[in-house]
């Protein structure tokens, strides 16, 4: 089997990480604006609100996804973050729609400059990811075009289990 | 709080420190004078930008007159005062740059003089006796001078620099009489310009210019200065604000330059130079005052380092009198400092006063104030020795200050703003402090040097203050507004004119063309003068701004009432004051021929009022469907005032008719808000909303939050922050449709202040709150309602405003507070602005300020004016730079500090907890206490040091801890908390000052000793006395303003002639339990009581509530939760606080 559920993850979440990643750059060119006196502070919060949920939850999509495909250290690597958006949700200011921004608070500097970093640190941590997906992908294709011609080739029951899958490369490798 | 419209405070000292003249009395003044002189022609002349450059800074004369010599009588005279005369008359014409112009001369010598002899031996005091006196050990400074004039005058107070109220004079009293030809209003707009002929007076409170000596004088009683001016003639004599009566024959000492950027004065600090025994005033690099140590001042008696026992009986012993009253104090043992008996405690160090000994040490007798002859006296004058050789070169703003020792710290009068030191001739056209003022006057250079000060930097400003009464306000019309072309900064009179054609923007320091029209004075008549425009004369002024101000027509004057008229409301019997109000005041609205009104009253369905022109009566349209809210007519629910009057006028009469009956007890308040909004939106407007309950139907129904129990808890407070963000939200729409939403909440029960004061907060509205106001059973908050509602309806107004704060470069704004809604990094939305709001602003330092010697910051505030013209107010403030934390210290404002303080701890409080705002301010305390020790001083010694400008600043974070808003442990309904948050974010700082730290006066012995007189009547000024209990006597009364209350109490054995005189009862028995305001006797003594709380009251723009309490009473509480020095059961006395503080920095 050339396609497994791992490797589909892994490209899913390419994909989701590239979507991520404008999130992130939206997030940040938003910000600058307002620091920059370009947008009225209700504006933005209006456009970045509905925004905000979206990208949590193609996180936590994904997330499940590895969940699924027991790719544990990948799930690892995406905890922290997982985590930070939950607490980050959690301590929202009291609004009634869905969102972080308070249009009446997001010009106090601290805030603004919090978000800022926050913008930026999310960039870098989905820019690293979406490489680190596509070593994944890579690998796993990798795997999956060798272990296939190596069951031809072997004829061992190579089993094609995900567990088994990750660590095969090694194997290819020897061979 | 003192005006300081006295820029010639450092026009004296410049004077001085250009040559100090044999006569500090009269003449030498002559050239900064010029401006206050009834000569209309002189006005515009003199305080030109490049004024004094010429004349007066450059020959500063050398260090010669500091040669070392005896005391203040022995300084050399300099030139006389004619030597810089020439200097105005030279410096108008020349264009120099302001902010070149006080570069010091190169190779100024530094202010250093040979040390002088070491303290007189006779007066040194035995090691052991307490540990004040190894002051002078721990120290190796020899005291200056000085200290041997004390030996003269054993009974005075040290010698200091000249208190805060002697320079300034105190307040401004609003009502004095304007100066002849200076004070010409402004009229309307004439020609190019319209303004005041002279344009330095208008930063002047309208005081004659003669009585600004007044104001320097060193009347103990009278920290408003006008009556016991010696020598108040006409004219600019009087300026010179440092002489005393007692030391008019000694020369002062002279700075030998204005300005230092080197900021030599203070630097010398620590090192202990021996030098002339007192430094400049506070920030008076520039000025140095005249040796302070020569006579008697009794004026300056607070200040004295352990003097107050001589104080206590000269100045404040009459409160002292009675002896029941002392042990009422609260103190559980008295600190070396604190009391005068000698030796007996010595060997304790003053932090730890030993607690067996307290009762004792507690003179039960005002007799024991007195000094006693030998031991005591020798020591506390060997201590204050010691502190005065601490002293020697420092300005009075550095004066060393240990608070555990020096119980007396407030001032007779109003604390005022110091001054930066600037040089005179930006100083003199710098921003009013009342109106514009900072943290720090002296701004530090780098951001890491702001953090080791560990003091909030900001501004705290009132923009849109009526100015009419304290000062001028030049309204320039031009078809141009001559503005910077890349920052947009107005000009203002700290640009620097490059040549004739040029000028320099002092925020981005980008150079500008002049345009033509700008290089007419419209005054002066004359061309080529672009200096003397009033632009660039004036920190304050306002422009009629051309069409490119406006993004549409401007809008009329628009107000809707928005009517509570549920059961609860009804019962509260409000609307019968309201409308009558109303009714009273209805021509009295600000407006033009275009001014609408409106009404709608809610209970549990929205009810509006067909007012069109035409109706025979007004026709009541009501709307049930409260989730979706609809304008029944939309046209004619907004009327033209004008034209309906009479039909407006009928519904105000039977308004309150009308739901007499009624029982509908629900309020839906929120859809009513939303129909304001709708009808408002198209135009913009106040909206004004009285409410009594909490909303209880459709959009913004709100629950009860609050938990009796938890009152008085000492833990977290909850239900700080709003429950909904309804309110939130539609303040923002409001305020995208500039439509201002004011608050009126009259309730006896929990309304959650904090979700419905959104509505106004981010709607630039305003917030009243009268708990528990009831027509019948709480005449005092109806009387308050009233006088508030009047103020309310008839005070100016700005419409469609926005404000934007701007910096030099290199400085930017973190956080504002007040009541807006912040558009972008410097723009604030004001829907409305009112006289009566107040903003501060947090700034950080983002880039050093190397290379600039002055940093200036600019408020303008553009608004459309309640007849329909398009304005913009400027302020423009200057602040020097400094570059040592010494000078940053002395810099330090104390009550802008507390203020911006209290704004931040809201905030605090809000996003975290109480708990956590609490100890921000304590460690605000500690951290700039600790830092000044660690690193401004270089001699460490024992106790709580503080710089003298500092030296309230524990009182005052004690205060706040003590405040409604932020106390614990003390039942607070969470409404009142909340309100009192409010208020501490949005009132200006001179009323939030009341509130935090209210003052207290013994009114039952006035007498018209250093009394005001304003406008013929005479106003006593009663010395301020600590908010301790132990100041209280039963045969007095005596009276606290806390702002917005005022408690009037009675001791039990209360002086009889006060009780039949004043109060107009027989005796004690028969003072009602509730009494709220004084009967109209026709006696002196009641005469003069009325007329001091009259004053009181109209020193501000709400009206305060008199509460005449017995001793017995019930509100007896709310007086006794205002001694902040004392120990309450959950918090803490204030010697207590210090101890506390004390440890926390000596770890």
């Amino acid at each position: 089997m050339a396609f497994t559920f791992a490797a589909f993850c892994y490209m899913l979440a390419l994909l989701l990480t590239a979507a991520l990643i404008f999130f992130a750059i939206w997030h940040i060119i938003a910000f600058d604006e307002l620091k920059t006196d370009y947008k009225n502070p209700i504006d933005q919060c209006n456009t970045l609100n509905p925004l905000v949920l979206p990208e949590y939850l193609i996180h936590v999509f994904f997330c499940v996804m590895f969940f699924c495909a027991a790719e544990w250290l990948t799930l690892g690597l995406n905890m922290p973050l997982l985590a930070y958006h939950v607490w980050r949700y959690m301590t929202r200011p009291v609004m009634s729609g869905p969102g972080l921004y308070d249009p009446t608070t997001i010009m106090n500097a601290d805030i603004l400059a919090y978000c800022q970093k926050e913008g930026w640190c999310k960039l870098a941590f989905y820019l690293l990811s979406f490489f680190y997906y596509l070593y994944g992908v890579y690998l796993l294709f990798l795997l999956c075009t060798l272990s296939c011609s190596g069951a031809a080739v072997f004829g061992a029951g190579v089993q094609h289990s995900w567990f088994y899958t990750k660590r095969a490369p090694r194997t290819a490798d020897i061979h | 709080m003192s005006s300081t419209g006295f820029n010639s405070r450092n026009g004296t000292g410049q004077t001085y420190a250009n040559g100090p003249s044999q006569n500090p009395g009269m003449g030498f003044n002559i050239g900064s004078q010029a401006p206050y002189s009834p000569m209309p022609t002189k006005g515009p002349v003199a305080p030109g930008a490049g004024l004094y450059n010429s004349g007066p800074y450059q020959p500063g004369p050398p260090a010669g007159p500091y040669q070392p010599g005896p005391p203040a009588g022995a300084y050399q005279p300099g030139p006389p005062a004619g030597a810089f005369q020439p200097g105005p008359q030279a410096g108008p014409y020349q264009p120099a740059a302001p902010v070149s112009s006080y570069h010091p001369p190169p190779g100024q010598p530094p202010l250093t003089r040979p040390p002088m002899g070491g303290p007189p031996p006779t007066l040194t005091p035995p090691q052991s006796s307490s540990p004040a006196p190894r002051m002078p050990h721990a120290q190796a400074t020899p005291p200056p001078p000085a200290a041997m004039s004390h030996n003269y005058y054993p009974n005075q107070p040290p010698q200091q620099s000249p208190s805060p109220a002697w320079q300034y004079g105190a307040a401004a009293p609003p009502a004095a009489a304007p100066h002849g030809a200076m004070r010409a209003p402004p009229s309307g707009p004439v020609g190019n310009h319209v303004g005041p002929m002279n344009p330095a007076a208008t930063l002047l409170p309208p005081q004659p210019s003669p009585s600004s000596s007044a104001g320097y004088a060193p009347t103990p009683l009278a920290p408003v200065p006008h009556s016991t001016a010696p020598g108040s003639g006409p004219g600019p004599v009087p300026l010179h604000g440092y002489t005393q009566p007692g030391n008019a024959s000694t020369p002062p000492p002279m700075a030998p330059h204005p300005y230092q950027p080197a900021s030599a004065p203070y630097g010398a600090l620590p090192t202990g130079h021996a030098m002339p025994p007192m430094g400049p005033p506070p920030m008076g690099n520039a000025t140095p005052p005249p040796p302070k140590a020569e006579g008697p001042s009794a004026g300056n008696g607070h200040q004295a380092p352990y003097a107050f026992n001589h104080l206590e009986n000269k100045m404040a012993g009459a409160p002292q009198s009675g002896p029941p009253g002392r042990h009422l104090g609260h103190y559980p043992s008295l600190p070396p400092g604190y009391n005068n008996t000698p030796a007996s405690q010595g060997a304790a160090p003053p932090m730890h006063p030993p607690m067996q000994t307290a009762p004792s040490q507690y003179p039960p007798q005002p007799q024991l104030y007195q000094q006693p002859p030998g031991g005591p006296g020798l020591a506390q004058m060997s201590s204050s020795l010691a502190s005065l050789s601490l002293q020697g070169n420092t300005p009075e703003a550095l004066r060393v200050v240990n608070l555990l020792q020096e119980r007396n710290l407030l001032p007779a009068g109003p604390i005022p703003a110091p001054t930066p030191p600037l040089p005179q001739d930006l100083q003199k056209v710098n921003c009013n402090p009342e109106v514009f003022r900072c943290t720090l006057s002296s701004i530090p250079q780098t951001q890491s040097l702001l953090n080791k000060a560990k003091l909030p930097l900001g501004l705290l400003l009132h923009p849109f203050k009526d100015l009419s009464v304290t000062l001028q306000l030049p309204v320039v019309t031009s078809s141009t507004i001559v503005r910077c072309r890349s920052c947009r900064t107005y000009i203002n009179p700290f640009v620097s004119f490059l040549d004739q054609r040029r000028w320099k923007c002092n925020l981005c320091f980008r150079v500008n063309d002049v345009p033509e029209e700008f290089m007419y004075n419209p005054i002066s008549r004359s061309y080529g003068e672009p200096q003397k425009r009033p632009e660039v004369q004036n920190a304050t002024i306002e422009f009629i701004a051309p069409s490119e101000y406006m993004l549409r027509p401007p809008q009329p004057a628009v107000y809707l009432f928005v009517l509570d008229v549920s059961h609860n409301a009804v019962e509260t019997g409000y609307l019968n004051v309201v409308c009558q109000s109303l009714l009273d005041n209805i021509s009295a609205l600000p407006g033009d021929t275009r001014t609408k009104v409106g009404f709608i009253t809610f209970d549990s369905t929205i009810h509006f009022y067909n007012l069109q022109e035409g109706l025979s009566q007004p026709q009541m349209l009501i709307v049930s469907d409260i989730e979706e809210i609809f304008l029944p007519t939309p046209d004619s629910l907004l009327v033209n005032l004008n034209e309906c009057k009479e039909l407006v006028q009928d519904l105000l009469k039977s308004l309150p008719h009308i739901f007499e009956k009624t029982m509908e007890t629900q309020s839906a308040l929120g859809p009513a808000l939303q129909a304001a909004f709708k009808l408002l939106s198209p135009t913009g407007g106040r909206v004004s909303v009285f409410q009594t309950q909490l909303p209880s139907m459709g959009v913004g129904a709100l629950k009860s939050r609050e938990d009796p129990n938890q009152r008085a808890s000492a833990k977290d407070i909850q239900h700080l922050a709003p429950a909904t963000d309804f309110y939130k939200k539609l303040a923002l729409d409001c305020s995208g449709q500039q439509v201002a939403v004011d608050l009126f909440l009259l309730s006896a029960q929990y309304c959650d202040l904090a979700s419905l004061g959104c509505i106004s907060r981010y709607s630039a509205g305003s917030v009243y709150y009268y708990p528990s106001y009831h027509h019948q059973h709480n005449p005092a908050q109806v009387e308050r309602f009233e006088k508030d509602l009047k103020r309310y309806l008839t005070r100016k107004i700005g419409f469609e405003a926005v404000m934007r704060i701007r910096c030099t470069k290199g400085l930017s704004i973190h956080t504002f507070h007040g009541n807006f809604f912040v558009r972008s990094t410097d723009l604030l939305s004001l829907p409305n602005v009112n006289p009566d709001a107040g903003f501060a602003v947090q700034m950080s330092i983002e880039e050093n300020l190397v290379d600039m010697q002055v940093v200036s910051f600019q408020a303008a505030l553009l608004y459309t004016s309640s007849k329909g013209e398009r304005r913009i107010r400027v302020h423009t403030l200057c602040l020097p730079v400094v570059n040592s934390l010494t000078d940053v210290f002395a810099g330090a404002d104390v009550q802008a500090v507390t203020g911006l303080l209290a704004s931040m701890a809201v905030d605090r409080s809000v996003s975290a907890s109480l708990g956590d705002a609490r100890d921000a301010m304590t460690n605000a305390a500690i951290d700039s206490l600790a830092s000044y020790r660690h690193a401004a001083l270089t001699i460490q010694q024992p106790g709580l040091l503080a710089p003298a400008c500092l030296r309230l600043f524990p009182l005052y974070v004690l205060a706040l801890l003590k405040q409604k808003a932020f106390r614990t442990g003390t039942s607070t309904r969470l409404d009142d908390r909340v309100f009192s948050m409010c208020q501490l974010k949005f009132q200006p700082l001179v009323y939030a000052m009341l509130m935090i730290h209210p003052t207290l006066y013994r009114v039952d012995d006035l007498s018209d000793q250093g009394a005001l007189n304003i406008s013929e009547r005479t106003i006593p000024q009663p010395r301020e006395l600590q908010l301790s209990v132990e100041k209280l006597c039963r045969e007095g009364a005596f009276l606290m303003d806390a702002g917005s209350v005022m408690h009037l109490w009675v001791g039990r054995s209360c002086n009889p002639s006060f009780l039949t005189q004043v109060l107009g009862v027989p005796d004690y028995a028969a003072l009602p339990q509730n009494m709220y305001q004084l009967p109209e006797l026709e006696t002196a003594e009641s005469q003069r009581t009325r007329a001091f709380i009259g004053w009181l009251r109209e020193q501000r723009p709400f009206y305060p509530s008199l509460h005449i309490i017995r001793d017995d009473s019930p509100q007896k509480g709310d007086f006794m939760q205002n001694m902040i020095e004392d120990r309450t059961e959950s918090a803490l006395s204030y010697y207590e606080f210090l101890l506390h503080m004390q440890q926390q920095i000596s770890k």
